[in-house]
């Protein structure tokens, strides 16, 4: 016994020294990171707060995921920061008058990270994955659309249509339609290559992603860093922590954490082109009834949701768009239903309920904003008689009982951004697969197919306007918030740019002189 | 041999009406793996390929069989949420698990033994009194709370603590005790707290005997009765209360690793569950589930190695 002691106290005794040792050894570590901006090695590290769900992007969805592989891949266009479309793996476009052709003038030089060039072959084969042409499983329902994919030279990719399709340019970046090296098919989840500021080097499921620059990127110069780590991080408490510890530079915070880290960080505030709104069962009474809809949004105070969720770092929205679209946008619908009690009451007793009504909330366990919001309607709904019952259920169960299955009341939702409009609103479609609202409104359907075929994109903002108008006037849902997505930066660190969609742009960060 | 036999045939049986409870719930809570991986914006496309591909189109009872085959094969299938082998992700996590658990049971022992003999011998003292209710704040405080403080005092003073991720120990031993340290300190001070109780009142329970009264009077030294022969004799029940610590410190990891943000089958359980990752799932537990059978197997072993009579007999 005495020597199984003696091995106990001798352990313990080398794990102090361990700790010594490396008290000292970890100051020379921090010295190393703080040389980084003479000339010394370029590397940050960015939380992100799960991991992805595909690193093929051609399977991905998350826009978690987008935020990361977005620095891996290009398509033939790119959407710039504030949403507009600019070339990138095409230099030029040109569409036919009647719309239907798409004719693309292919960038020169730009090599994949294996090293092989890019070939209209490589363009093409991305796309007929997409589409299913070999395999007859598509991918993606977003080209269903194309007529033919024609290749006249070495330069030159051309896209023919069924129909004309005025939101398809929105389907040509990364986002939808990543460019792949034909070379690596079979092979994109595990080793994806690119044409991209950065080429991946490691993945560890559930700890880091590590991407290292890409020294042949086709933007001379670019990217700065010569790697960045993604570290996936779940726990926004340990990221702010890690933040401030110095171990990552990168970090979204919420609101409420402004005022502990604005002196020691440079904070971007980015409009996440989010919908933050809540949602109503339109097959289900009492909300069938569109006063009775209109009295939910009377009653609910945006303002408070903002100031208790946000702490005040979110735009009021009053349709299914964020002001970061820009031109779209159409103004003046967020006080269309300004708080006001009196008016609810009324609305609620014409619809035949004088005395309100007990109903059910049904939110998403796995964010906090879901929570929060739903604490403030259940009080604004109180003023007006109407009894809500908070019912928090998993995501999964959300996703299958409540936007699969259409099985609730009320739900609290938000949707991250799109850059197209066209993308963003076509779940209010009649009979659409993604209407978990069930919204029936013959104007709006018949808007929506006009302005799929119009070229004029002064016409199109025009429809697009009149559709946000009518979810507005039917009170489809109570639209609450764009929020906004806080970053926390090293302060050492410039060139960090944010866009209307989830990504993280690491192209031209670099450390400060 | 033929206890052996018996052992290993139990051992199947517990993994066959695990793995069929573990495949039934699966299909009994709402949630689609697919679907929660994608989100609500899952082009309807994708999810379809994605079925196919991974099988999930097929009847239950197929789905349940091609994976006994495959395990029986030595293939535990293909994550979904991971797209990786199953075997891979868990093997990855195996270290950091294992050494946080390890880390954590030698906390337990250097801190509850020591202490369990220091105040056996004062009863009633006043140094008794004071750790006997520092062991019901111990018990008390959920280990997401300490971990939280431990990062905040400890892991923002000290350099030398990690707060986020995982060093691996071939990188840096240094590096892979700063990150497991203050999660190995989270799961073992509750704990502290239970063993220590029950080691005190073994050690009481011993010194009242009658063996310990003669070798008192044969004039040994009270170091020695202590540690020769109380200790020894302590050691029978406080083994089986370890035997259950190492159990309760495996399932003290599932919350603390995601406190900590550490990388291991804690962490990697969860996400597998919440994203109805069946294979992942089925193979975790497969693995835990022969773990604690293998710790129930070493402590009956050491049974014998500390008391002849269970030798003998």
């Amino acid at each position: 016994m005495n020597s199984w002691f003696k091995f106990l106290m001798g352990v313990s005794f080398l794990i102090i020294v361990a700790i010594g040792l490396s008290a000292c050894s970890d100051k020379d570590n921090d010295n190393n990171n703080g040389a980084a901006s003479d000339g010394g090695s370029q590397e940050i590290s960015v939380r992100i707060n799960n991991d992805p769900d595909f690193l093929d992007p051609h399977m991905a969805e998350a826009s978690i995921t987008y935020q990361v592989i977005l620095n891996i891949f290009d398509g033939l266009l790119v959407g710039d920061t504030d949403g507009s479309l600019k070339p990138a793996l095409a230099e030029e476009y040109d569409i036919s008058e009647d719309g239907l052709t798409y004719t693309f003038d292919i960038r020169e030089g730009v090599t994949f990270h294996n090293g092989d060039p890019l070939t209209v072959e490589d363009i093409q084969y991305s796309f007929e994955r997409l589409m299913g042409t070999h395999t007859g499983e598509p991918l993606s329902s977003n080209f269903e659309n194309i007529d033919a994919l024609e290749t006249p030279d070495e330069n030159t990719f051309v896209i023919k249509l069924k129909e004309p399709n005025s939101a398809f340019l929105t389907y040509l970046t990364a986002l939808n339609s990543a460019i792949l090296p034909k070379s690596n098919d079979g092979k994109h989840n595990e080793n994806p290559i690119g044409t991209g500021p950065f080429q991946y080097e490691n993945y560890s499921p559930e700890n880091n992603m590590v991407v290292v620059k890409n020294e042949n990127y086709w933007k001379e110069g670019l990217p700065y860093l010569d790697k960045v780590t993604f570290v996936f991080q779940p726990d926004d408490q340990t990221a702010l922590l890690s933040l401030q510890s110095g171990q990552i530079d990168l970090v979204a915070v919420g609101a409420h954490r402004v005022p502990e880290v604005e002196d020691q960080f440079n904070l971007t505030y980015q409009d996440s082109n989010s919908v933050l709104l809540v949602g109503f069962n339109h097959d289900r009474e009492p909300f069938n009834d569109i006063r009775v809809r209109q009295a939910i949004n009377y009653a609910v105070n945006k303002d408070d949701i903002i100031e208790a969720t946000f702490s005040g770092y979110a735009t009021k929205i009053g349709s299914n768009m964020s002001p970061a679209m820009a031109d779209v946008y159409k103004e003046g619908l967020e006080d269309a239903y300004a708080r006001d009690v009196a008016k609810a009451k009324d609305l609620l007793a014409e619809a035949g309920y004088p005395n309100g009504f007990q109903t059910t909330l049904s939110i998403s366990s796995h964010a906090g904003m879901y929570t929060n919001v739903a604490q403030v309607i259940v009080e604004n709904l109180k003023d007006i008689g109407i009894d809500v019952e908070i019912e928090v259920v998993e995501w999964g169960v959300w996703l299958e009982r409540i936007y699969q299955g259409r099985d609730y009341d009320m739900t609290v939702i938000d949707f991250t951004g799109e850059l197209s409009p066209y993308e963003t609103i076509k779940r209010y479609i009649s009979g659409a697969g993604n209407n978990f609202f069930n919204f029936e409104n013959a104007e709006f359907d018949e808007l929506m197919q006009d302005v799929i075929v119009e070229q004029d994109a002064d016409r199109q903002n025009e429809l697009y306007g009149r559709a946000q108008e009518i979810l507005s006037e039917e009170a489809a849902a109570v639209y609450l918030a764009d929020y906004q997505i806080i970053w926390a930066l090293n302060p050492e660190l410039e060139g960090y740019k944010t866009y209307p969609y989830f990504f993280h742009d690491l192209e031209e960060v670099r450390y400060t002189e | 041999m033929a206890y052996f036999i018996r052992r290993f045939i139990l051992l199947l049986v517990t993994l066959v009406l695990v793995s069929l409870i573990t495949f039934a719930v699966f299909q009994v809570i709402p949630g689609d793996p697919i679907r929660i991986m994608l989100g609500p914006e899952a082009d309807e496309a994708r999810v379809q390929a994605l079925e196919k591909e991974l099988g999930l189109d097929r009847p239950l009872h197929e789905q349940y069989f091609s994976w006994v085959q495959g395990v029986v094969t030595g293939d535990m299938g293909q994550s979904i949420r991971f797209s990786r082998p199953v075997a891979e992700l868990i093997t990855d996590r195996l270290p950091v698990t294992l050494s946080l658990a390890v880390l954590s049971v030698i906390i337990v022992v250097l801190i509850a033994i020591p202490l369990g003999i220091f105040v056996a011998r004062r009863q009633n003292s006043f140094s008794d009194l004071m750790f006997s209710s520092l062991t019901q704040v111990g018990m008390a405080i959920p280990s997401f709370w300490l971990g939280m403080l431990l990062m905040l005092y400890l892991g923002m003073t000290f350099s030398f603590f990690s707060v986020t991720g995982y060093v691996p120990w071939s990188e840096s031993i240094t590096g892979a005790l700063g990150s497991l340290i203050l999660p190995a300190l989270t799961i073992a001070i509750p704990q502290i707290a239970v063993s220590f109780r029950y080691i005190r009142n073994t050690i009481l329970e011993q010194l009242q005997l009658d063996y310990v009264r003669t070798l008192r009077s044969k004039g040994i030294l009270e170091r020695a009765v202590m540690y020769k022969h109380v200790l020894r004799n302590a050691m029978i029940p406080i083994l089986t209360v370890f035997g259950l610590i190492f159990a309760e410190v495996v399932a003290g990891t599932i919350i603390v690793e995601q406190v900590f943000g550490l990388p291991g089958f804690g962490s990697l359980l969860v996400t597998s569950i919440s994203y109805r990752d069946f294979p992942l799932v089925q193979g975790i537990i497969m693995y835990i589930t022969i773990v604690v059978v293998l710790i129930n197997f070493i402590i009956d072993m050491l049974y014998a190695v500390l008391d002849p009579r269970i030798r003998l007999g």
